[in-house]
């Protein structure tokens, strides 16, 4: 017997006994419907089948060797307590599926009526789906929906909008029919750059997409972008990478965001080197029924007892097929339940210290920066728990050293910023302690000289 | 009345914005060890917030008996068996859930230098292989998070292909038997459905392709076997007609679980496939997600992946953007790393023997299960069947019972119901997806649950349209919900 027969339960008999109650003689017999010269002759080329115990050395050694890290753009290193992966590992909430079937589905919709909610409150808008698949794809939904709710074509993208966002925007639209513009920031601040994008508005633009805090760290003010978009009859799409800092700042929808999409990795799910992920997606009620992916509502049973259902579903794949507002099916459902639990554990007062201390190391890293000669903050825009870092040597070798201190220094924001060749983006989250950072300033001090 | 009910260990269980209170803590966050920052300096007062209106403050066992409550709620695969059509609700090996939590790749960042991350590089450009194996295609791309993701890849490299060759094509064809992801797909990466209808066995008439298939088609779109658990018999020579005016076959692959080591997709001409980790190869579906579906093409579709594209130079594993025919990218990073550690995870345990097996017993369950039903429940397309089978009420319609009653009687019998009303094409279905993993004494539990069902609809139909009653709730407002939508919980503001 084989070893992979744990997971596949027949025995020979019972394989007998099957095919006779079929009707069929050998197993081969039931693939009769499958023409015969495309059937293989041979097995497949993989390699022999591993026991469990082989498995788990096999997997031992393709880790990657953990280190002290500054990197963030986009991923964040937080804490994650443990009764997040405690709870989620019950098998009842993870070897379910879509909540079909509400009668034996309602801790996942109920879950999901409470994600909605707490994204809601989080980002200060009035409706949330049950996720998309990460932040990138759904600012790319928001941008498709905000085209469909105005009719317009024309959507603008500021440069600090994550640059892989960005990417898989410009994936999303066809060029034939779409337009994108991209709006560059202000040298000094590191902000959107308010009047070049004020020059660029009109009554053709259907949005504007900023990130606050955007891809430098920097937090943007987006009142006043909000009205002039909204005067012109266009969306404002804010995008965010790092929800924690709503743990302190104002939320979009108080700055007049039409739809806020972005990245919940930090809400408690692992960095697991770039997902699963978590899409969060919200928008004001007037535009519910445009809106990409599953909903939960609130309802009764035949008792007029409290329940949750899958609702809205015209708006869906399985209903409205080729006339669908998304073709999304599955979505990260258990990541939104990481959140959920994760946030509920935190709750009020723990979001906020917790923004609190990321603010408070960053602000500590930026301090003892001052001291090191050959670096400055690049930007003077206020910041959250990233910023960006100008250095006077090469940031490729720079980099290079502090990896021989086993410590990740930053990233370098030459990839996708040729001009900032001499930048780092640098993020300090609550994961790194004093001792870390003063660690990580020594080994950049002594990189800057050597 | 009395005030609190004996519901037994099915609680009621209040959301958690009804619980709890000010002051109340479930946090526990690393030491203070440098100055807290006056916010108030550094960031413009009218950028801050004042507080988290509506958050809950629990404590942490508020928390834990909260969600373990909900769980308590649900029905998953390890709570019996789930034959929801179509979605593979197969097994989900415990270990390789053990094995995503390892540090190694749990806490490492998608930036990590390539020098460092060598392991999940190679981990990764393995899964690319053991994918294209066994799918008969040429590169894969890891990116797409599900198996419509996947779909909408495929459909753009189809787009970029032919505009590369300088055609502009508008349509595409898909047969009514499709999963709506299918037809939504197709609108997004702005072409026009055209839909084929199946023939009276069920399969797609090559005939049929051949009418519609011209210089504006872009590709069809086929899932095989298709939603009515048949093997699409003609597919090779469609592939042929397709290919002849210079067009594309896109197959989806949500139904691979009946292929493995039995034949592979790219044999029979098809260009472009999707695979539903979260189906076949084992992966849990997590109550809806997270999933991952990879897509793999044949050559000619190869340059137009999205980026970036794991490459192997020598010994050296690396991630290359450098791909000037790209559509780009489909999600941000490279993928749903952790469900693609899972799926390569069972692809070792399993071997090639093992995914022939996986296949032969997932075939020989659903046409043991076909057996059995028929005369108790109407078959419309009475002929071996694949990995699933479509049933209808129609022998039920009589007593004024219908598929909706059938599921919900299941649940007071401790089943998941199959998935219903859909494929679309047979009026009332019941789609049932055993999986290789049920046993013949689960597979034969269900089977006499499914009788003694099909009795109660003539002897006392008003079981079933009563049902469920052994649930956390009874039928709920459907209709109610989509009037007046109430979406989050707006209790004391």
């Amino acid at each position: 017997m084989q070893d992979f027969n744990r997971y596949i339960p027949h025995t020979e008999e019972e394989i007998h006994k099957m095919l006779d109650a079929i009707g069929i003689r050998k197993l081969e017999d039931l693939f009769q419907t499958i023409p015969r010269e495309v059937r293989l002759s041979k097995a497949l080329n993989l390699p022999e089948p591993l026991p469990e115990p082989e498995l788990f050395h096999h997997f031992q050694r393709l880790q990657t060797p953990v280190m002290s890290s500054f990197l963030g753009a986009g991923a964040y290193h937080h804490f994650i307590p443990a009764i997040v992966s405690s709870l989620v590992s019950r098998s009842e909430f993870y070897t379910a599926y879509t909540p079909y079937q509400p009668e034996i589905s309602q801790g996942t919709l109920q879950a999901i009526f409470e994600y909605q909610t707490l994204m809601c409150q989080l980002t200060g808008m009035e409706v949330s789906n049950a996720s998309l698949y990460d932040g990138a794809s759904s600012l790319a939904e928001a941008v498709m929906m905000a085209n469909r709710v105005t009719r317009r074509k024309k959507v603008l993208l500021s440069q600090t909008l994550h640059p892989e966002y960005r990417r898989v925007i410009q994936t999303y639209i066809d060029p034939d029919q779409q337009e994108i513009i991209l709006i560059p920031y202000e040298k000094g601040g590191g902000r959107t750059d308010e009047k070049m994008l004020f020059d660029l508005l009109n009554e053709e633009v259907s949005a504007v997409v900023i990130q606050s805090p955007n891809f430098f760290g920097v937090i943007e003010d987006l009142r006043p972008i909000g009205e002039k978009i909204h005067h012109l009859g266009g969306l404002m799409i804010v995008g965010f990478s790092e929800p924690i800092a709503y743990g302190m700042l104002h939320p979009p929808g108080a700055t007049g965001a039409d739809i806020v999409a972005g990245e919940g990795q930090s809400l408690g799910i692992p960095l697991s080197y770039g997902g699963p992920y978590l899409g969060i997606f919200t928008t004001q009620e007037r535009f519910v029924r445009n809106m990409p992916g599953r909903l939960v509502g609130e309802t009764i049973d035949l008792d007029g007892k409290r329940g949750f259902v899958l609702t809205l579903a015209t708006r869906e794949q399985h209903i409205r097929r080729e006339r669908a507002t998304s073709n999304i099916c599955t979505n990260e459902g258990l990541c939104a339940l990481m959140a959920t639990v994760y946030l509920s554990c935190l709750g009020k007062e723990g979001l906020r210290e917790l923004a609190m201390m990321n603010l408070s190391r960053a602000e500590y890293t930026k301090k003892i920066i001052s001291l090191i000669h050959g670096c400055k903050v690049n930007f003077t825009g206020p910041t959250f728990n990233e910023f960006v870092l100008k250095i006077e040597k090469d940031p490729k070798k720079v980099l290079e050293k502090l990896k021989k201190e086993k410590i990740i220094g930053g990233f370098p924001l030459v990839k996708f910023y040729p001009e900032l060749d001499h930048h780092l983006l640098v993020t300090v989250t609550e994961m790194n302690k004093r001792e870390e950072i003063d660690r990580w300033a020594n080994a950049l001090e002594r990189a800057l000289k050597g | 009345m009395a005030k609190i009910k004996d519901t037994g260990l099915i609680q009621d269980e209040p959301l958690i914005f009804e619980q709890g209170g000010k002051g109340r803590k479930g946090y526990s966050l690393p030491r203070w060890d440098v100055e807290v920052a006056e916010a108030q300096s550094l960031i413009p007062t009218q950028l801050l917030r004042e507080e988290l209106i509506g958050f809950p403050q629990l404590s942490e066992v508020d928390v834990v008996r909260h969600f373990t409550r909900l769980s308590q709620w649900n029905y998953g695969v390890d709570s019996g068996l789930y034959p929801l059509g179509s979605c593979t609700m197969k097994y989900n090996p415990k270990v390789n859930e053990e094995i995503v939590k390892m540090s190694g790749f749990s806490n490492i960042h998608p930036y990590t230098p390539e020098d460092l991350s060598q392991g999940i590089l190679k981990l990764m450009h393995e899964l690319q292989s053991f994918l294209a194996e066994i799918t008969g295609m040429d590169e894969v791309s890891l990116q797409p998070a599900a198996g419509a993701h996947g779909e909408l890849a495929g459909m753009m490299m189809v787009r970029a292909c032919l505009e590369a060759r300088g055609e502009r094509r508008k349509k595409v064809l898909v047969p009514d038997t499709a999963h709506g992801t299918n037809c939504s797909t197709s609108t997004i990466a702005s072409y026009q459905m055209v839909e084929i209808k199946s023939n009276e066995k069920g399969v797609i008439p090559s005939e049929k392709v051949a009418e519609l298939m011209d210089d504006e088609v872009a590709a069809i779109m086929v899932t095989n076997p298709n939603t009515l658990g048949l093997f699409e018999e003609n597919l090779g020579k469609i592939a042929e007609v397709v290919h002849r005016k210079g067009g594309f076959v896109y197959c989806d692959g949500a139904n691979l679980n009946a292929l493995m080591g039995i034949l592979k997709l790219g044999d029979l001409g098809v260009d472009v496939v999707h695979i539903n980790l979260h189906k076949t190869f084992s992966t849990p579906h997590g109550g809806g997600g997270p999933g991952a579906g990879p897509v793999a093409v044949k050559n000619e579709l190869a340059p137009y992946l999205p980026i970036p594209v794991i490459e192997k130079d020598g010994e050296i594993y690396r991630l290359n953007d450098d791909r000037p025919y790209s559509i780009g990218k489909m999600r941000a990073f490279y993928g749903n790393f952790g469900v693609l550690v899972k799926a390569y995870a069972y692809i070792l345990s399993m071997g090639a023997e093992g995914l022939k097996r996986v296949s032969e017993m997932a075939v020989l369950n659903a046409n043991y299960l076909m057996k059995k039903l028929k005369g108790h429940y109407h078959l419309p397309y009475d002929r071996p069947c694949m990995h699933e089978c479509v049933f209808t009420d129609r022998f039920q319609e009589k007593y004024h019972v219908s598929t909706l009653d059938i599921a919900k009687r299941l649940i007071d019998y401790g089943f998941h119901p199959p998935t219903i009303y859909f494929p679309l094409v047979v009026k009332g279905a019941l789609m049932m997806e055993p999986t290789e993993t049920e046993s013949k004494e689960s597979i034969d539990r269900f089977i006499e649950t499914m009788v003694q069902i099909a009795e109660e609809a003539k002897e006392h139909p008003d079981l079933l349209r009563q049902a469920p009653q052994r649930a956390k709730v009874r039928r709920l407002d459907e209709v109610l919900a989509a009037r007046k939508p109430k979406l989050r919980w707006t209790g004391n503001q």
